[in-house]
């Protein structure tokens, strides 16, 4: 085990996640486990309301006031981060080894401040570097993005929308950490800014040798970076798998259900839907929380499955349950 | 090709929608150039599909037809009428005779309307004064979008229906009024990739039940196999392409529809492992568009002098119409 | 219903919400309580003070409850009314002569003397006026004689204004003297048990004499009296109602008109737009409370004219920036434009679209809102400008000051109206910010 811990840069157990609300208590998190290596991309692929964009707080501990629980493994380059305190952790890990995209980024920009200045601030603050310096490291970044270097002086309005999700990613790359968690990068961009992004994704992970963590419910353009695949339904991972794989035939009927859910453009078959809806994060159905909606649902499913590895695939079914 | 035994419903003449960019409210700095010269004709229950990316223009096209901007020149003709012509109660009529489904489904219906009085509104607007017969027409229509039972829907409230059931609700508003088209503006790039395919289908059956009509506009051209007969290609106010959908996938002829089926992901491991080949470069202005061809700036195969002069015509390649000098 | 139960519990969550709530309950109770109690007609009957109705009082009188806070408790003021039954009186006619025995007994056990004390007789004869002798028995036994007189029709005795028994009293004046004992000295006040004895004498058969025997302490009634001997409960109850209607109307009728001048503006944009814009500017820059004053001098002091004037000054005041902030956001959502898209009118739009989403900002903008416009009535008030008929706590204010209340020690005068409007306001404003958190959610502490 400690083996492969060294070749693996993250490796998430049990990370769980509650929030506090009003109605209780929303159970966002509930047990997400995957591994990651150094110059890969893991994609965890989810629908709304399956707690993904949770994660990544989880994985960043970027958390609001009302949590009600916060718990699990997540060890980064070996080394256990949940056992660090909250001062350690800004010092050591956030931002210096790891760092996030938040969804939307592009449109969180400061706007009164150069982009130029955003991008560098991350490593005067975490690394006491001085702003010229800060900046030389910033303009690299920028041509690592393809966001030409003069427009370090410009402002966030002054940049289109794939130029500013650019930036974003520069600013997550700036401190040169071993681990970027992006969610939803490109939800809101068009099709060629899309793909413009994940080529720079796909050249950063060779050139940079840096991982990703991509959040996304955009299973087609996901293809592009995966190397891995996490399936995420009601705050649990029910399958990890290699991309090949996955795409090539899925083992969960919740991932088979999603794969078949996607309109092809260059294949001839009808893409299906999925009945009913996913279940609340509030108060998850005991058992498999996927059996209400699942086609071979039998009467196990109402015990919660373990996970079960088929040859080096994970997957939470009772089907693969010897 | 077009059935040429249908009728013309909409025919788009030449339009041109120009907006002002004011300078402090004296005199104007120029013009945004969002539809530049867009023809095409629409028939009774057909379905068209419009591809581009954001600022092609798309939404002010569909913003023409649906009578909320006026045209600057061309004509919008709808059923022989030319809707410029249009006054108040004309206008009220022909926006009747227009279904809209937009593509934020929780924006779209008020927040402080239950389900039932929502689609009410367009009834008690466009003088249905029976209330019996304005429920009855609400219980259809909600059968229709398979929101049953519609008892428990009718006195909910839009943020207590999921994403898809939000845009259910929004599609039997656009078709309580029985129209005659249907203008989709990306009704599902909000939602989720399993639901998208139970809308789509949904659209469809009513499509198919009711020889609607169906502009669907999208930029996410994967879905429009399922959805459309032809499908037209915008990119920066102008129509580039225009063919029937499956000849269009399989054989894109305009550069730039070429580089928009590259970009486009099936969900495929090896895609991983290769880059992409792209246009470099970003959309042009619209207040400034290049000269000639608004694409060759990007555009791989480019023709000097010629593509930088003339801005190109429909020019007719197999079954498809490119405005591209390429196929002169 | 289910929302507003929603809402109360919701609301229910921030303490300072409930006080506030009480505080504002306990208000509109007390306004339909006076209303109904002390209806307008007898309310400015009552301000308007003449003597004969506030002879029971005393002039500038202190609470009753000073006492629990002073070493040298005041004199609560009291009375006995031989026609009403108080004390005892006996007739016996022999003669021809009706001889009559009225007995004032009471308990005196403060430690100040009265202000003031009077006798007030009224009497039946036909010719012959009655005749009546007075005298005072002390708890030590002692008679002093008060004095001797006929009596008319109505007859008022002042002790202070006789100047023979003053005389008698070694000097000091008889609504003290009385009560001392003058043959120590210096003089001693003699706590215990007296009696008032009137002999009177009628020459008729049915002539007859009753008295009302008033002893105007230091202290009276649950706010004090004014300089007018005004009971100060009324006002001080009666300014509820006043300040909750003038504070809600002006509130309401503010918030609701510049709302819709907002909506109307924004919806339509041009020269519409334009034109609101500019009169709201101009309208800020003019002085507000310098042209109420000049309404207030020049044409008319009426309650009702100064909240006409209030709420034409502040219609196209700040709000409006702010509302149109919020239209213009919500003039560009979707279901607006769709609501186009189905042919809805312009009117239709305002009113069914853009304004129900309003309105949860407006209600806590509103709440606050009150307590200003109650302030702001008060002030008015209190600077010479309030109606003249009305009472309400800003004339007690106003009347406190202009008769020197500070400086004589009647703090209570100033201090009741002024603690009064403070808790007003205070429960309105914390209703008002926890309706606040309530309606912007971002506000609110998870």
């Amino acid at each position: 085990m400690a083996e492969q811990q060294k070749n693996t840069l993250l490796h998430i157990e049990d990370l769980v996640l509650h929030f506090k609300t009003t109605k209780g208590s929303v159970q966002a998190v509930d047990g997400v486990f995957f591994d990651l290596g150094y110059k890969e991309a893991v994609v965890v692929l989810g629908e709304s309301g399956c707690g993904k964009s949770s994660l990544a707080k989880a994985i960043l501990r970027l958390l609001p006031r009302n949590v009600a629980q916060y718990g699990g493994k997540v060890f980064l380059e070996g080394t256990d981060t949940m056992a660090m305190d909250e001062e350690q952790y800004r010092q050591n890990v956030r931002w210096v080894r790891m760092s996030l995209v938040p969804q939307a980024a592009m449109n969180s920009l400061n706007p009164v401040l150069k982009v130029g200045d955003q991008v560098a601030e991350p490593m005067m603050v975490h690394h006491g570097v001085k702003k010229e310096e800060a900046l030389i490291q910033a303009a690299k970044m920028f041509q690592h993005v393809g966001v030409p270097v003069d427009f370090l002086d410009r402002y966030a309005f002054e940049l289109s929308g794939g130029m500013r999700q650019r930036v974003a990613i520069a600013m997550a790359l700036v401190t040169a950490p071993a681990l970027v968690v992006l969610d939803e990068p490109t939800s809101a961009l068009d099709v060629l800014t899309q793909a413009n992004i994940f080529n720079v994704l796909k050249r950063l992970k060779k050139e940079l040798e840096v991982s990703f963590v991509l959040i996304t419910h955009d299973i087609a353009t996901s293809s592009e970076l995966a190397d891995r695949v996490a399936v995420m339904y009601a705050g649990q991972i029910v399958e990890v798998s290699d991309a090949h794989r996955f795409f090539a035939e899925p083992l969960h009927p919740y991932s088979r259900m999603l794969m078949a859910s996607v309109p092809r453009l260059r294949a001839n078959q009808e893409p299906e839907f999925i009945t009913g809806q996913p279940p609340s994060l509030l108060n998850p159905p005991k058992g498999c929380r996927f059996a209400g909606r699942c086609p071979k649902r039998f009467a196990k499913c109402s015990e919660e499955p373990p996970i079960a590895n088929v040859d080096g695939i994970q997957v939470k079914c009772w089907l693969y349950t010897s | 090709m077009t059935d040429k035994q249908r009728d013309v419903l909409l025919s788009i003449q030449d339009l041109h929608v120009w907006f002002e960019l004011r300078r402090f409210g004296l005199g104007h700095a120029g013009y945004v150039k969002a539809v530049d010269g867009v023809t095409f004709d629409l028939h009774y229950g057909e379905t068209i599909a419009i591809v581009g990316e954001s600022g092609c223009g798309k939404s002010s096209l569909m913003k023409t037809i649906l009578g909320l901007n006026k045209p600057t020149k061309g004509k919008v003709v709808f059923e022989d009428k030319d809707i410029s012509a249009f006054h108040a109660e004309d206008l009220r009529q022909y926006r009747a005779a227009i279904g809209y489904v937009q593509q934020d489904p929780f924006g779209a219906l008020a927040p402080f309307m239950n389900i039932q009085r929502i689609l009410e509104e367009p009834l008690i607007i466009n003088g249905v004064k029976d209330a019996a017969e304005r429920e009855r027409r609400v219980r259809k229509v909600m059968e229709e979008v398979k929101l049953s039972p519609v008892d428990d829907f009718l006195h909910k409230f839009p943020h207590m229906l999921s994403g898809g059931q939000q845009q259910r609700v929004v599609i039997a508003r656009a078709i309580i009024l029985e129209p005659k088209l249907v203008v989709a503006d990306e009704p599902v790039s909000m939602l989720d990739a399993s639901v998208r395919v139970e809308i789509l289908k949904l659209l469809r059956g009513l499509q198919e039940k009711y020889r609607l009509a169906v502009i669907y506009i999208t930029h996410d051209l994967s879905t429009v196999r399922y959805f459309s007969e032809r499908v037209f290609v915008m990119y920066a106010g102008n129509i580039v392409e225009k063919a029937p959908v499956n000849s269009l996938v399989h054989n894109p002829k305009h550069p730039y529809t070429s580089a928009l089926m590259d970009a486009t992901s099936d969900p495929d491991a090896d895609n991983a492992l290769q880059y992409r080949e792209l246009p470099p470069g970003e959309p042009p202005s619209l207040v400034n568009p290049p000269s000639g061809c608004r694409f060759h700036p990007r555009c791989p195969r480019r023709m000097e002098n010629i593509c930088d002069v003339d801005e190109p015509q429909d020019l007719p390649a197999d079954d498809h119409l490119v405005a591209c000098w390429l196929y002169k | 219903m289910n929302s507003i139960r929603k809402f109360f519990s919701d609301l229910s969550q921030y303490p300072s919400a409930i006080v506030g709530m009480v505080i504002i309950l306990l208000m509109v109770i007390i306004s339909i309580y006076t209303l109904i109690t002390i209806p307008y007609d007898t309310a400015i009957t009552l301000w308007r003070g003449d003597e004969n109705v506030w002879y029971k009082t005393p002039k500038t009188a202190q609470p009753k409850w000073i006492n629990w806070f002073r070493k040298d408790d005041l004199l609560e003021t009291f009375s006995f009314n031989s026609a009403n039954g108080d004390g005892t009186k006996t007739e016996e006619y022999s003669n021809e002569t009706n001889k009559i025995f009225i007995s004032f007994p009471f308990e005196y056990d403060s430690n100040s003397f009265p202000q003031e004390i009077s006798l007030f007789f009224t009497s039946k004869f036909d010719q012959k006026e009655p005749f009546v002798s007075i005298k005072l028995i002390t708890p030590d036994g002692r008679e002093v004689r008060i004095g001797s007189f006929a009596v008319g029709k109505t007859q008022t005795y002042r002790f202070s204004q006789d100047a023979k028994l003053a005389r008698r009293l070694k000097g000091n004046s008889p609504e003290q003297g009385v009560f001392l004992d003058i043959t120590t000295d210096p003089p001693t006040l003699v706590k215990g048990h007296y009696e008032l004895q009137i002999e009177g004498v009628g020459f008729e058969e049915n002539s007859t004499v009753d008295a009302e025997l008033v002893v105007y302490g230091g202290a009276y009634g649950w706010a004090g009296t004014d300089h007018r001997r005004r009971d100060l409960t009324i006002p001080l109850l009666w300014g509820a109602p006043v300040a909750l209607a003038f504070g809600l109307l002006a509130a309401l009728g503010t918030t609701l008109i510049t709302m819709i001048i907002a909506a109307i503006g924004t919806w339509y944009g041009g020269w519409v737009d334009e034109l609101i814009q500019r009169i709201t500017e101009v309208n800020l820059v003019l002085p507000f409370l310098p042209i109420l004053i000049m309404i207030g001098t020049f044409y008319s002091r009426s309650i009702w004219v100064i909240l006409m004037a209030v709420i034409m000054l502040s219609i196209f005041g700040s709000g409006i920036k702010g509302y149109r902030a919020v239209f213009l956001q919500i003039k560009e959502s979707p279901y607006v434009e769709a609501a186009r898209a189905y042919g809805a009118g312009n009117w239709r739009i305002i009113m069914q679209y853009l304004v129900p989403r309003i309105i949860p900002l407006l209600i806590p903008q509103l709440v606050i809102l009150i307590p200003s416009n109650v302030f702001l009535e008060a002030s008015l008030t209190v600077l010479g400008l309030g109606d003249p008929v009305l009472p309400t706590w800003g004339k007690v204010i106003q009347e406190g000051i202009a008769n020197g209340a500070l400086f004589q020690n009647q703090f209570y005068w100033v201090l009741e109206p002024s603690v009064i409007l403070m808790i007003t306001g205070l429960a309105f404003a914390m209703v008002g910010f926890s309706l606040d958190r309530i309606f912007n959610p971002r506000l609110r502490g998870v």
